[in-house]
């Protein structure tokens, strides 16, 4: 065990001064309550902070998604669609989805080690908008989404995919993606306040993300997959987001998909969201 | 005359099969620092927690200034701030970061929170830190961000959950000195605590709690007489004389005398009323003097706050803290 010397004391003692303080103690001007958005942003702002304070958390969205892309990419390339750069133009959109989809748990996991600390005593006694801290921190979450996208990207740019929707498409396709997991990641907040400890929300997620992004259309084509597995592909929430993401990156809108999509977003923040809310006041 | 700060009725918290809090009155006069003393998982930090709106009662009732703590919660929020026993900061944000982001969820627009954390910092010693992590500031300083987290609206009910827990000499002095000044703005503070002369010095009244149950209430000049005169405290010039003084002691004084680890000081509690004491006491030192004694120091106290709280008690303080 070693001690950490602190060269960080004030090497001044400190005296409290009953005129300065009693001047920062003023009752004269009691600002209105900020807006549900207002106190949202200033939480989303809170997440930005610690990304810039803890610059090593945007890993899990840089490294994470590239290997993941690069690794299928030239696993099941060769074999599945006689080429690497062939299967790209199909796999992209899906590793995509399935990389963005994977990082939301994180915010499970950061609520939970976050809401142990006191701070959040702090902030479930302030005035605001109740899901105010936990929408900020989903905030923050979303721009780690759009950061491993554009990772994905990029990588895939490089290796060869073309995406024949262009900039608009790309760019919505991502859109599409950011608020899908925007919703889902309402999942993951339920999962960080039931749960006790960090632990549990990641085991908990892999066993919820594994099914949910291997059992759908990202890999492979459904139809060569049993009649049963084929059925649960279907109704997949993950599968209908890929087709919806795949499409506008091809340049051909798939509307219903895309509407399903938003749909089942919907859904997710409602229930989820619910819940989450209720555990959060609870606690 | 405007409601009390708080106002608590038969409140009961319940974690599985322990009564947390099993039923506490209290009344908190706004205006004052009022101290709820108590060992370790006495229920002091569930009540602070019941009543900041963080946890919700699962019996009885309680008024923050006239609002319900479960049904006018937001009400009770606006008015009031928590300093928790676990520092209620972020560790990752640098101290003016902190203060910003409390600011501006209050309303501020983002110059004035800017300005408003640059005035506390200043009040607090904490300019220089301003723009450290909080991970990296010391104890003192970490809490002292605390409370000025906590003041940056001048909230009308203060909670500080033991405050000085944890802090050397000096900065405990420095949290002393910022409560009084807070106290003495117009804030009411409720003040937990299981240091006895905490609470004795800045408490205007304590109510000691125990096993969830508040046991004893009062000014501390109350408790203290609740439990008896006082105790006598003697220091002699000559160690070899302390037999004797001992002897002279226990009979004018008719109570024990008990010989403290310093061979030249003698203790013993004065029984029966104050008045009587004060009249032993003098009879003491007259016998002492008339048998050729030197005495260096010679006071007569009233009991001590640990004294009550070891009576009231009657038990060793439990190793653990039941928080939630």
């Amino acid at each position: 065990m070693s001690t950490t010397t602190s060269d960080l004391e004030a090497p001044v003692a400190y005296t409290p001064s009953a005129e300065t303080l009693a001047a920062v103690l003023t009752r004269d001007e009691r600002p209105r309550r900020p807006s549900a958005l207002s106190a949202s942003l200033t939480f989303g702002w809170r997440a930005i902070l610690k990304i810039k304070h803890v610059p090593e958390q945007l890993f899990d969205v840089t490294a994470f998604p590239i290997i993941m892309t690069l690794m299928f990419t030239y696993l099941f390339g060769g074999a599945l669609a006689g080429s690497t750069g062939e299967y790209l133009q199909f796999f992209l959109p899906g590793i995509m989805v399935t990389s963005v989809v994977m990082i939301t748990m994180y915010t499970g996991v950061g609520l939970n080690t976050d809401i142990e600390k006191g701070v959040f005593d702090r902030f479930r006694t302030l005035p605001v908008w109740r899901p105010a801290a936990l929408v900020g921190m989903i905030f923050g979450d979303v721009l780690r989404y759009i950061l491993a996208a554009a990772v994905i990207m990029c990588v895939g740019l490089a290796l060869g995919f073309r995406p024949a929707g262009g900039v608009t498409g790309v760019v919505a396709a991502i859109g599409l993606l950011v608020v899908f997991s925007f919703a889902f990641s309402w999942v993951w907040t339920m999962f960080g306040l039931l749960l006790r400890s960090e632990k549990s929300v990641m085991g908990v997620s892999m066993l919820v993300l594994m099914p949910l992004t291997f059992l759908s259309n990202v890999f492979v084509d459904p139809r060569t997959m049993p009649g049963w597995l084929q059925a649960f592909v279907e109704v997949n929430p993950i599968s209908h987001l890929v087709t919806g993401v795949r499409s506008m990156m091809a340049g051909a809108w798939n509307p219903a998909e895309i509407t399903w999509t938003l749909i089942a977003s919907a859904a997710f923040v409602l229930i989820f969201g619910t819940l989450t809310m209720r555990l959060y006041n609870r606690r | 005359m405007s409601a009390p700060a708080i106002e608590t009725s038969g409140l009961v918290k319940i974690f599985g099969a322990n009564r947390a809090v099993d039923g506490v009155d209290l009344t908190v006069p706004a205006g004052t620092v009022y101290g709820l003393l108590g060992p370790n998982g006495a229920g002091k930090t569930t009540v602070v927690r019941m009543l900041a709106t963080l946890l919700r009662p699962d019996g009885g009732s309680a008024r923050v200034f006239g609002s319900d703590i479960v049904s006018a919660a937001d009400a009770v929020r606006a008015r009031v701030s928590l300093t928790g026993q676990f520092a209620s900061v972020d560790e990752d944000l640098t101290g003016a970061e902190n203060l910003v982001l409390l600011a501006r969820l209050l309303g501020h627009s983002r110059p004035r929170a800017r300005e408003r954390a640059a005035r506390l910092l200043e009040a607090f010693g904490l300019t220089e830190a301003a723009d450290r992590q909080v991970k990296k500031y010391s104890g003192g300083m970490r809490r002292r961000l605390d409370i000025g987290a906590s003041i940056l609206s001048t909230p009308d009910l203060l909670f500080l959950d033991e405050p000085t827990t944890g802090l050397d000499p000096r900065s405990r002095n420095q949290v002393w000195d910022i409560i009084r000044v807070v106290v003495a703005n117009g804030t009411t503070v409720l003040l937990t605590t299981q240091y006895l002369d905490e609470a004795d010095r800045l408490a205007g009244r304590i109510a000691v709690i125990d096993h969830g149950r508040v046991i004893a209430e009062g000014t501390p000049g109350e408790l203290k007489s609740s439990v008896g005169a006082g105790t006598i405290h003697v220091r002699i010039r000559d160690a070899g004389r302390r037999a004797a003084a001992e002897r002279i002691l226990a009979a004018t004084l008719e109570t024990a005398v008990e010989l403290d680890a310093d061979p030249v000081a003698l203790t013993a509690r004065a029984a029966g009323s104050e008045q009587g004491a004060a009249e032993r006491a003098a009879r003491a030192l007259a016998a002492l003097a008339t048998a050729g004694i030197v005495v260096d120091d010679f006071s007569l106290g009233q009991p001590s706050l640990d004294e009550v709280f070891m009576a009231l008690t009657d038990r060793a303080p439990e190793p653990q803290e039941v928080t939630a």
